[in-house]
């Protein structure tokens, strides 16, 4: 990735201070967000923006999370641009409305710091929380860096308003929460010109004669799912075009998905979030012993960027898919998706070893990924998910 | 007779779902047309929702934000939040939920929204109980009666919304009915007049929940008032106590004895009744004498 930014430009910044500044730059008109560890520095810092007046919005500050979606929703098909952050119980407080959201085609745009769902209590890094809501209609992108979760906040509104649906953005607790890097924060006039404020076609506002969310008949419901389906599929497409322009503007993109030094290898790690960081750095060293390994970073979760997907790994022989959530039944839910994704692609489709990777935030080093990924060779894949430590 | 101080500007629609004699849509209607056209209205699952009729029609002639059944108050927060930021500052967020919706499910985000003294009417039309599902137990069921989920009379009583509501210290907080046209015309207005959360609570007895005649609404509303289960009254600023309506004329078992949900209640269950209410209203005429002491003592 090169940068046309220099170092002179950036400032340290956790990545959830990184989200923060993203969102301020987006302009949101309505921030409805309720605390909850390892988010409470992203509402933070909004806080502090909105206390100095530097941005103008309107901040709830409801009872629970619930709420806090609740009023998201109303206020986004009111019209305005809304933004809010959770994490783990958070999201799942939230879920009855994450539907809602999606069947309204509301675009909030909303960050979740991936974190372990209870019980038992925990805090770690687990992406379980955002990846149990994948059935409920959102967006869904998976972030490396607090650089990229910067970004991402931004295109997310870009494309979320596009197909109106709404957009997640996730990065993992501490890993990336609260990691700091330098982050280039880019210009309030350059983030403008990226994204126009927000005009949507419909609206409830007193003196319209639009209305939201009447008791509807069968087929009008299903009519509903089909075109939230065209939504979901002009996704794909709308990512690939926010997060062109965003490189032509700032030098930064990330894909759908990220190929790292796959170009001539027979072995690809697949994975998202931090753990592609530590995966880059495992595959540099297999590389430096002469090993043909290399990435897939999946950064698009929903909707599943399938064509991408199959075009990067087909004719590469083995994929290691590094899951670290976990599906009760299932396994790892980024090994059962890529399965999927991988249907039909017959004899130049990659053998899949999926393991259960650091699940719970177990720690997983680049030394640990070089034995996963040698462990594999000798082993024929299965269709269940292996656990390995 | 008395002259019903309406001006009905035509935004409540005929030929909506409501069952005959309704009281909730002539409560709905009376709100409305008081209330005018520079309004959205919030709704959550109830009686109210299924009136406002199925897409792509609408009872109402105001823009509408249905939400899901606990969030209520959240969601008029949000849309209350968003006009504010597109310039609609002045225009009414109103909210119109049943008492499932408010005494219970919706409280925890009711309790919120008025704690942050967020700029809404709030509207708890109260059919005591959830009417919409057949006729269940509410937090809001008053003692004794009988509903599809307590069907040997709920043992418990009635949820003192008002006092609760009162305690978060919002600048209004008052009662109505459906038997006190002018008095809930008075109240709406007068909620327009104020900044802030303002909550009202209407008595809408349910026809077919309550088991009374089709055309006994009103009558039973009355009822309601004079007996003092339902009294009017209205509490400012979380301490100003005033009644509306201050005589207690009749006994609850003119009230209770048209109603089939209360026609297995024994003699004690009934002098049992009676007692609380007495109590209650004792304590409400106590309340209103001090603000009203207080209020001449400050001006005087």
């Amino acid at each position: 990735m090169s940068t046309t930014t220099t170092l002179a430009d950036h400032q340290l910044l956790s990545g959830n201070h990184a989200v923060a500044w993203g969102a301020r730059l987006a302009r949101p008109q309505v921030i409805p967000v309720y605390p909850i560890t390892p988010q409470s520095p992203i509402m933070e810092k909004l806080g502090d923006f909105h206390a100095a007046g530097e941005i103008d919005a309107e901040v709830l500050t409801p009872e629970s999370e619930h709420s806090a979606m609740a009023a998201a929703i109303a206020a986004s098909l009111a019209g305005a641009r809304v933004f809010t952050a959770t994490a783990s119980q958070g999201l799942l407080l939230m879920h009855e409305l994450l539907h809602y959201a999606a069947g309204g085609r509301a675009p909030i745009v909303m960050f979740n710091v991936n974190r372990t769902v209870a019980s038992p209590w925990a805090f770690w890094p687990d992406a379980t929380d955002s990846l149990a809501q994948r059935d409920t209609g959102w967006i869904q992108i998976y972030s490396e860096t607090p650089q990229e979760s910067l970004d991402s906040t931004i295109q997310a509104y870009r494309v979320a308003e596009s197909v109106a649906l709404p957009a997640m953005i996730c990065h993992d607790a501490f890993y990336v929460s609260h990691a700091m890097e330098p982050v280039a924060v880019p210009d309030q006039a350059l983030v403008d010109s990226y994204l126009p404020p927000y005009e949507p076609e419909h609206f409830v506002e007193p003196g319209r004669s639009e209305s939201f969310g009447y008791v509807i008949d069968q087929a009008t419901f299903n009519q509903t799912r089909r075109d939230l389906d065209q939504a979901m599929a002009r996704t794909v497409g709308a990512l690939e075009e926010a997060d062109a322009a965003w490189r032509e503007l700032t030098g930064r993109g990330y894909g759908l998905v990220e190929s790292y030094r796959l170009d001539d290898a027979d072995t690809a790690i697949v994975t998202m979030g931090s753990m592609a960081g530590t995966a880059r750095v495992a595959v540099d060293e297999m590389r430096a012993a002469g090993e043909r390994v290399g990435l897939l970073k999946v950064r698009l979760f929903r909707p599943f960027p399938e064509a991408a997907v199959r075009a990067a790994l087909a004719g590469i022989g083995r994929a290691v898919v590094l899951d670290r959530n976990y599906s009760p039944g299932v396994g790892g839910m980024l090994h059962q998706e890529l399965k999927s994704a991988l249907f039909g692609l017959n004899g130049s489709a990659p053998q899949v070893h999926g393991l259960l990777a650091g699940v719970g935030g177990v720690n997983v080093t680049p030394a640990k990924i070089r034995q996963f990924v040698a462990d594999t060779t000798d082993r024929d894949p299965q269709s269940q998910s292996v656990w390995v430590e | 007779m008395q002259k019903i101080n309406l001006v009905d500007h035509g935004l409540f629609n005929p030929g909506h779902a409501a069952c005959p004699g309704c009281q909730e849509s002539l409560a709905l209607r009376v709100i409305l047309n008081t209330i005018g056209t520079d309004a959205a209205a919030v709704f959550p699952p109830s009686c109210g929702a299924v009136i406002c009729g199925p897409h792509p029609y609408s009872s109402l002639n105001i823009p509408v934000f249905q939400t899901t059944l606990e969030s209520a108050a959240a969601a008029a927060s949000g849309l209350r939040r968003a006009l504010n930021q597109r310039g609609k500052r002045d225009s009414t967020v109103v909210c119109f939920a049943g008492d499932g919706g408010t005494y219970d499910i919706g409280f925890q985000a009711l309790s919120s929204a008025v704690e942050r003294n967020e700029d809404i009417l709030y509207v708890c039309f109260d059919n005591e109980g959830y009417m919409n599902t057949g006729a269940q137990k509410s937090s809001s069921t008053p003692l004794h009666a009988s509903t599809a989920s307590t069907p040997g009379g709920k043992p418990s009583k009635k949820k003192d919304i008002i006092g609760i509501l009162a305690a978060h210290g919002i600048p209004y907080v008052a009662t109505a009915s459906t038997g006190h046209m002018n008095d809930l015309i008075a109240k709406v207005e007068k909620a327009l007049t104020i900044k802030g959360s303002r909550f009202l609570a209407v008595l809408v007895p349910c026809l077919d929940g309550w088991g009374l005649p089709d055309d006994s609404g009103i009558g039973v509303s009355r009822l309601a008032v004079d007996s003092g289960m339902w009294p009017l009254y209205e509490v400012e600023e979380g301490h100003h106590y005033t009644l509306n309506h201050d005589a207690k004329t009749v006994p609850v078992s003119d009230y209770l004895s048209v109603q089939k949900r209360y026609r297995h209640l024994s003699e004690s269950q009934l002098a049992e009744v009676q007692a609380a209410v007495d109590q209650d209203w004792v304590q409400l005429q106590k309340r209103a004498a001090e603000s009203a002491s207080a209020t001449t003592a400050a001006s005087g």
